[in-house]
């Protein structure tokens, strides 16, 4: 039985992933959500996190993502995102910095709840990375 | 009758402009197939980012509550052009091309008698259009030093527009760019970035999809309109950077064949008027011996 859906990452620059995948976990905004093929039809955003994608072959890619939005339909899932990165082109450096900024912008009182709750989710997405 | 030094002197001038223009050819080339690719790249976000919006808005019944920047301020009275052309000039009618369509359209709104706010964005769009329009334009932006613009300059530019909008500075806002089509044709588009320009009738029959949103639609609309301006602004960066880099090899081709052309004429002239002299000093001397 067929049991793939399509699935796009896009960024402003170029198209990331496509192909064809069994299920895709994807950090959206209110939790971790998973989708097979016949979702219902739905647009959400994404937060810092990672995105994990069953492909069709039984192997797995993992983007870290830090915004977004996804739009589920008719068995496509286009994921549009600015800063979506290949776990496997992501470097030890560039995880480096990017933990440093998030620290940094934590550590400044002034921002929002909104920002912390991001930003915080971003710091956990990079301990995962590290592991 | 020019001397015979200086149809030398032309003829070399015109050799080593035509040296330019080919290198410059060659270069546009070069850099056009870059660009070309990351303008086709580039263009599944924007497309599916207008897609989403799309169908976000319709599924939005209460229109009185909905995001200005979906619906607009309800007035049409002041209207904001944002003109983006290229850095850069020796490149056919690529910015005169964007300018005469904005200023067709800025002709249109003036005699409509409503407010005109002019955004340029590169300098050359800049240059054409302040000897007219000078007191008009509000703001400019010019990328000189920037090697490469990516989307942090296109958010750069979307933010302002945002402040503005949320200072109600305006009621539409307009991007002037040019869409590159092939080397050789590119079309000056007028795209309505706020409010977001109304849907097509073929997409009706869409109407029956049934999102789930997660979270609310309206607060989805929220964040993804003022990123949807960064994006359609982003994507007529790249598709100028292509069509810019295509103008400049038409017309640096044109200006190579041109020289070419130029060199023939002058080189028969140049010959013509050598052996007319050897002539001359031909019958000088002939005549010079007969009369002895």
């Amino acid at each position: 039985m067929e049991e793939n859906f399509k699935i796009e990452i896009i960024s402003p620059e170029q198209i990331i992933f496509s192909g064809d995948a069994k299920a895709v976990t994807l950090p959206s905004y209110e939790g971790e959500m998973g989708i097979l093929k016949d979702h219902i039809s739905i647009i959400t955003f994404l937060r810092p996190g990672i995105l994990q994608v069953k492909k069709a072959d039984g192997n797995s890619e993992k983007f870290f993502i830090e915004d977004g939005t996804v739009e589920f339909f008719d068995n496509i899932l286009v994921v549009l995102s600015a800063s979506a990165i290949n776990l496997k082109d992501l470097s030890k450096e560039a995880i480096d910095n990017l933990n440093k900024a998030a620290q940094d912008k934590l550590s400044n009182k002034d921002i929002s709840d909104h920002d912390r709750y991001i930003l915080n989710h971003k710091l956990e997405a990079i301990k995962e990375i590290r592991v | 009758m020019p001397s015979l030094d200086d149809l030398k002197k032309r003829i070399s001038s015109v050799k080593s402009t035509q040296k330019i223009t080919k290198a410059m050819k060659m270069v546009a080339s070069a850099k056009l197939r870059k660009a070309q690719e990351s303008a086709e790249k580039g263009r599944p976000f924007s497309e599916k980012m207008n897609n989403i919006i799309l169908n976000l808005s319709k599924t939005i019944t209460d229109k009185n509550n909905a995001p200005k920047f979906l619906i607009g301020t309800g007035k049409n009275d002041i209207h904001l052009c944002v003109v983006i052309t290229a850095d850069r000039g020796l490149c056919g009618g690529f910015n005169t091309n964007i300018c005469r369509k904005a200023k067709s359209y800025f002709e249109k709104i003036l005699k409509e008698g409503k407010t005109l706010k002019i955004f340029t964005v590169g300098s050359k769009g800049h240059d054409q259009l302040k000897r007219t329009y000078g007191k008009y334009i509000i703001d400019k932006i010019s990328y000189k030093n920037v090697k490469k613009l990516s989307f942090l300059e296109a958010e750069e530019i979307g933010k302002k527009i945002i402040k503005l909008f949320n200072d109600s500075q305006f009621d539409v806002c307009k991007i002037f760019y040019n869409k590159f089509k092939n080397v050789i044709t590119q079309i000056p588009q007028a795209q309505q970035i706020i409010p977001i320009e109304n849907l097509k009738k073929e997409d009706e029959k869409k109407i029956e999809n049934f999102y789930e949103f997660e979270p609310e639609e309206n607060e989805i609309l929220n964040d993804l309109l003022p990123r949807n301006i960064s994006t359609q602004i982003f994507k007529a960066f790249l598709e100028n950077a292509a069509s810019e880099q295509g103008s400049r090899m038409t017309a640096m081709d044109n200006a190579t064949r041109n020289a070419g052309d130029l060199v023939d004429k002058l080189t028969i002239t140049y010959n013509r008027s050598r052996q007319a002299a050897i002539t001359k000093e031909l019958i000088e001397i002939i005549s010079g011996a007969e009369s002895l």
